[in-house]
């Protein structure tokens, strides 16, 4: 385990040495987006000197790499403020919506791949796959506009009851002093949207696996044997098939990670959410090199440390696995 | 052709309406007396509701953007770029990790290390972060967007076809060939990889929709395809701030790109369907 959580440091390091490589090579000089409009060459030259930007670039990779091993991402150029506090703000953001609809995405989709499975070839199995197949072809960004154009503004419109009726924007609502229930109420309904949204395009995914899966191991010798027991049917799909397919949602779950901060991306570039996702993008135009370094080492962590982490929990759960 | 001919229904509607969408999108641009970047009169033909004929007696089928272009011209022609950039990239992301594969495989050692090191980096970091540190670094625009495809595109089809050929190395037909005197090059490119390539096939053709719909996400963040030339993602983008006023702005293109995503998802399913078939192997699991 220990050599796999060092693999695992070391190819991180390596995803941050090539981005380092990507963004330095890139055309296009940092400093000439940071001074402004009206600045000469003269200043340009001396934010350049300041930021470090006019050495080789060997010398700012390995002050970078000093950094880094200290803890120091260094200063954001754009923000003024550390890398690592602004990710800290924008972190919990990020992870609390992938959370939230990682949860629902498999409390969702494996129950409907499931369903779709155990009633193979029926009506409501053409029903499902037809609608899973479209929602995973669908952008999230176009599901997002739709949905704020059904519940937001058509809410309003065609005279939604209140309760549906849900704001577009931002993660509170602007000037409102909430305090309690209401803050907690509050938030609930401008994370409705964006949850939903990302769940929604998971379990589309997942549903389909699931159906594959499940399919397989429903022809399987010993799913025929439970049932010639006498086992009722709740307790073959439960006991002998779920018991069965479910490490491969572990690994799944690791694997859906990207998949999840693709969409995360989109889905806060929408609804203004003051997350990762906004902050990288808003990094990247703004040529915030350090800035952009710690969110993607950030986003490599975490799919990094998904994918060790389903390695630890899979013996657990399926006996094979164990050494 | 045999193998649409054993096509179940709904993939051969996907077939059709992928060959209806290419037909389309070649012929409608040429075909068009309108022009689908330049500005006209913008007062007049401005959000004209589809189904509509503006004052010049101009029939529009889906209406016009804020600057009076004709949405359904302007719609075809982005999907000549979505449906290009799709394809040109998952080929040649799936051709550079043919070769990386096939490199890794049959020099191993160092080499084989190496690349795979670098593959494993590549995947760590999610394909979008990846592709929006590219894009948006360098000029933006159809080359950059096709090329960032490709290098962020490459790692899982080299995986496969690595894993591929160090299976059918054992094969007796390899050690025939090479006991006849044929090459370590000639084995590999005549014998070995022909055998090796179903999985990275059914992954590239699986990967076509993903590239279209990466693209339009790129394109849509104002990061891939620049206005005034159309893609399905800046032109939602563009309909963004009038989903109220003139929903089908951004609904239109939004509706081409599921229906071309989801026939190329249903063929790469089907074209699985029927490697896995006759190959009898985990196929669907790896690819």
């Amino acid at each position: 385990m220990l050599r796999r959580l060092a693999g695992a440091l070391l190819l991180l390091w390596l995803v941050l040495t090539i981005t380092f490589a990507l963004i330095r090579l890139a055309p296009g000089d940092a400093a000439t987006f940071l001074v402004s409009p009206s600045a000469t060459a003269a200043d340009v030259a001396r934010t350049r000197a300041e930021l470090g930007l006019d050495r080789s670039i060997a010398v700012q990779y390995a002050r970078w790499a000093v950094g880094m091993l200290r803890g120091d991402l260094g200063e954001s150029f754009s923000l003024h403020q550390p890398v690592t506090q602004a990710l800290a703000q924008a972190l919990p953001v990020s992870v609390g919506l992938g959370a939230a609809s990682l949860f629902l995405t498999f409390l969702v989709g494996v129950p409907v791949g499931m369903l779709q499975a155990i009633r193979r070839g029926r009506p409501l199995d053409h029903v499902l796959t037809v609608l899973t197949t479209v929602v995973y072809a669908a952008p999230s960004f176009w599901l997002a506009l739709a949905f704020v154009a059904v519940f937001t503004y058509g809410a309003a419109a065609w005279g939604f009851p209140q309760w549906m009726r849900l704001p577009a924007f931002g993660l509170r609502s602007p000037g409102a002093d909430l305090h309690g229930v209401a803050a907690v109420s509050d938030l609930l309904r401008h994370a409705l949207l964006p949850v939903t949204i990302l769940a929604a395009v998971g379990a589309a995914g997942i549903a389909r696996y699931a159906r594959s899966s499940v399919t397989d191991v429903l022809s399987q010798d010993f799913v025929r044997t439970a049932r010639a027991k006498g086992m009722s049917p709740a307790r073959v799909y439960f006991r002998h098939v779920l018991m069965t397919v479910l490490p491969s949602f572990v690994v799944l779950f690791a694997l859906s990670l990207p998949g999840l901060v693709a969409g995360s991306i989109f889905v806060e570039a929408v609804f203004a959410w003051p997350g990762m996702g906004r902050l990288m993008v808003n990094a990247i135009i703004a040529r915030d090199y350090p800035l952009v370094m710690g969110a993607a080492g950030v986003y490599a962590a975490l799919v990094l440390a998904a994918n060790l982490a389903g390695d630890l929990v899979l013996p657990l759960i399926d006996p094979r696995r164990r050494a | 052709m045999r193998f649409i001919g054993r096509l179940r229904t709904p993939d051969r509607i996907a077939a059709g309406l992928l060959a209806a969408m290419t037909l389309a999108v070649i012929a409608v641009p040429l075909l068009s007396r309108q022009d689908p970047l330049n500005i006209g009169d913008v007062l007049t033909l401005r959000l004209l509701p589809p189904w509509s004929r503006d004052t010049h007696g101009v029939f529009h089928l889906l209406g016009t953007d804020r600057f009076g272009r004709d949405l359904f011209v302007r719609m075809m022609l982005a999907g000549r770029i979505s449906l290009a950039v799709g394809v040109l990239g998952s080929l040649l992301a799936g051709a550079l990790g043919t070769m990386v594969g096939a490199l890794s495989a049959w020099v191993g050692g160092a080499v084989d290390a190496v690349l795979m090191a670098i593959a494993d980096a590549l995947l760590a970091l999610p394909r979008l972060v990846l592709l929006l540190v590219c894009a948006a670094l360098w000029q933006p625009g159809l080359a950059t967007v096709v090329v960032v495809l490709v290098a962020t595109g490459w790692m899982g089809v080299a995986r496969l076809v690595r894993a591929e050929l160090l299976g059918v190395r054992t094969h007796a037909y390899v050690d025939a060939a090479t006991a006849l005197g044929a090459s370590s090059a000639r084995v590999l490119w005549r014998h070995a990889l022909p055998n090796a390539l179903g999985p990275a096939i059914v992954a590239t053709t699986l990967g076509v929709g993903n590239a279209i719909l990466l693209e339009s996400g790129l394109s849509f963040l104002g990061l891939g395809i620049q206005p005034p030339r159309p893609s399905w993602g800046n032109m939602i983008a563009g309909g963004r701030d009038l989903i109220v006023a003139a929903p089908w702005v951004a609904i239109a293109p939004g509706l081409a790109l599921i229906v071309t995503v989801l026939a190329c998802t249903l063929l790469g399913d089907a074209l699985r369907d029927r490697l896995a078939g006759e190959m009898g192997t985990t196929l669907r699991d790896r690819a």
